[in-house]
């Protein structure tokens, strides 16, 4: 059977989770073995996840699971996976998925892999699995052992499919202990789709000139449904919070579509981006390198083309 | 406070990348290593404002050939006390942290810090893994660290924020952008870098927990498609028909 770990916010499940849901269904037929959630914590709409491959939706509860702890949410996972008999446990490459892929890999003895973007097969006993290595300037291909491995999956990966019905949803009681770690707060910026799961991102850069300018920005993402995101030296000089930074030392996304305005495309940026499935630049420079890199181009002045394409938007929106 | 920190290298940022014909192996030739950024920048230099502010002692750890020591010596020259390599070339996350847990397990440090990934592989799995193996917290992503009445206070990133955790000593945790400040080493640091203990230990030798078969480039881009700045009208019109993104 494959486990997987489901991610939610506020109770509703969060996409890359039905990315992973649908993933596990078309490796799970390969395989000839059922798919089944995990979520630790309630969740609206277990049983809908039926609809994207899981055949049962496993819900744990437990008030030292209340928050984050990478030691006790291993430890659910694991007593989840050993009493199910899981051969194959996938998490999402999200700061949690990551921060519980290195524990659980040891815990359970498992073959690990983290940042995975392709399922490529089976070969014998062994998954094929692809990732981007080198900050996207190569893919490398791995094997695990299909009978014991762990990874996580990368968001926009994967389309998710709804094919199915509801699942029947079952909880399961597990022991963990009082955690040792205690979390003291939990600052969310609200209402924005956290970088690393956004289909559409806009970003810009050092051409923006100061942060008083960032309303155009705003105002394009909005219009998309966006997230926005920075140049390193953006976030270096605090016109934009650091978690907004991408590149090579910052985010690392895969975004269907990346806007760059004002953005010069130094290859420590194109590293973090270049993943992403369509790229448009927006410079000012005819010569700038981002353009060599993207797939769409307008050689022009950001202040002026920045809000008439988000007017564009805006027009093909109401006429659609 | 006793502090460990995990240093590991990465091919420098601008280096270009390159395969073999046959796609197995990564083009070494002539490739520049640089100490990997959230090692050096971050997880070393907390490390060492701690054991300023509290006392101690900060080692760092390397898991690879001696080939390799041009980089411990880095951070040596940065300001660790001491270094130790382990001498093997590890294969993947797994033969890296049960080095460095066997390690450990032989010294009592308060803090193991790490970076968040290494930029070329970014598998962030050998500090969860160490930290399993000591059986200790692990703190991932941790952009702010205090330690505070015995305690260590961290920020870490999390989806789309922040978290705030307290935690007890020993523990493991991976530094990310933001921990310090990066310091860059001074000549009285190179020269005593030269003195300073750099032991080299046998390695345990444990098989790895994935195998790499190949690589690849990644698809090239087909060439930019220039769009006329006045008719945004036309790029909408692109991303949706061609691009079908919108
Ligand atoms: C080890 C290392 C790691 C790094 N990691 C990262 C990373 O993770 N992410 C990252 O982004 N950078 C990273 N960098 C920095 C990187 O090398 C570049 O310096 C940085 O990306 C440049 O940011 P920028 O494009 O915003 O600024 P600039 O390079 O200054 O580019 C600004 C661009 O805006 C254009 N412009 C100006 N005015 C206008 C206008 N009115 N309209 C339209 N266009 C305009 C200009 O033509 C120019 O192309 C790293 C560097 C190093 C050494
Ligand atoms: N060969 C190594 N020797 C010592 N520490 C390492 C080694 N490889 C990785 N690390 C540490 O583990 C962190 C995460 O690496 P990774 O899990 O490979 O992305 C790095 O930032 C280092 O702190």
């Amino acid at each position: 059977m494959i486990l997987v770990v489901i991610e939610h916010a506020d109770k509703t499940v969060k996409k890359v989770s039905l990315e992973a849901l649908t993933l596990a269904k078309d490796i799970a037929g390969k395989l000839g073995t059922g798919v089944a959630a995990l979520s630790i914590g309630a969740i609206d709409g277990a049983g809908q996840l039926g609809k994207y491959g899981a055949d049962t939706c496993f819900v744990v509860e437990h008030e030292n699971l209340s928050s984050f702890d990478s030691t006790n949410y291993t430890s659910a996972i694991t007593q989840v996976a050993k009493a199910k008999d899981a051969s194959i446990v996938i998490l999402s490459h999200t700061s949690t998925g990551k921060s519980l892929a290195g524990r659980l890999a040891v815990q359970t003895d498992a073959g690990v892999l983290t940042g995975v973007n392709q399922f490529a097969g089976l070969e014998g006993e062994q998954l094929v699995l692809k990732k981007p290595v080198f900050a996207g300037k190569g893919i490398a291909t791995y094997q695990l052992r299909a009978t014991k491995a762990v990874f996580t999956l990368m968001g926009n990966a994967v389309q998710p499919k709804e094919l199915g019905s509801e699942c029947p949803v079952e909880s399961f009681a597990v022991e963990v202990a009082t955690p040792q770690t205690k979390v003291l707060k939990i600052d969310r910026v609200k209402g924005k789709v956290p970088l690393p799961e956004a289909e559409i991102v806009v970003s810009a850069g050092r051409g923006m000139k100061g942060p008083e300018n960032w309303g155009i920005i705003e105002e394009l993402a909005d219009e998309l449904g966006a997230t926005t995101a920075c140049s390193r030296p953006v976030a270096d000089m605090d016109w934009r919070p650091h978690n907004e930074h991408v590149g090579q030392t910052g985010i690392a996304i895969s975004p269907n579509l990346y806007i760059a305005a004002g953005i010069s495309g130094a290859i420590q940026h194109l590293a973090g981006v270049n993943s992403s499935k369509n790229i448009v630049v927006i410079n000012k420079d005819p010569e700038a390198p981002f353009f060599k890199a993207a797939d769409y181009g307008v050689v022009g002045d950001l202040f002026e083309v920045v809000p008439r394409l988000t007017e564009a938007i805006r027009k093909y929106k109401s006429s659609h | 406070m006793n502090i460990l920190v995990c240093i590991s290298k990465t091919p420098e940022t601008t280096a270009p990348i390159d395969f073999t014909p046959d796609g197995k192996e990564l083009k070494t030739e002539g490739m520049n290593y640089i100490l990997n950024p959230y090692d050096e920048w971050y997880a070393l230099v907390r490390a060492l404002e701690l054991k300023e502010q509290n006392g101690g002692a900060v080692h760092v750890i390397h898991v690879g050939p001696a080939a390799n020591d041009i980089i411990i010596r880095k951070a040596l020259a940065i300001g660790a006390d001491e270094a130790y390599r382990v001498d093997c070339d590890p294969k993947d996350a797994w033969m890296v942290a049960s080095e460095v847990g066997a390690f450990a397990k032989e010294h009592a440090y308060d803090i193991i810090f790490t970076g968040k990934e290494t930029l070329d592989y970014a598998g962030a799995l050998v500090p969860g893994m160490i930290a399993e193996l000591l059986g200790v917290p692990f703190i991932s992503f941790a952009n702010h660290l205090e330690y505070e009445n015995g305690k260590i206070i961290c920020q870490r990133e999390i989806e789309g924020g922040y978290e705030e955790v307290e935690a007890p000593m020993p523990l493991v945790v991976s530094a990310a952008k933001g921990l310090a400040e990066q310091r860059i080493p001074n000549m009285r640091g190179i020269m005593m870098a030269k003195r300073k203990p750099l032991n080299v230990i046998e390695p345990q030798c444990v098989s790895p927990k994935q195998t790499l078969t190949g690589y690849e480039k990644p698809p090239q881009r087909t060439g930019v498609k220039l769009i006329d700045p006045e008719n945004m009208d036309e790029l909408v019109r692109l991303l949706h028909e061609e691009a079908k993104v919108i």
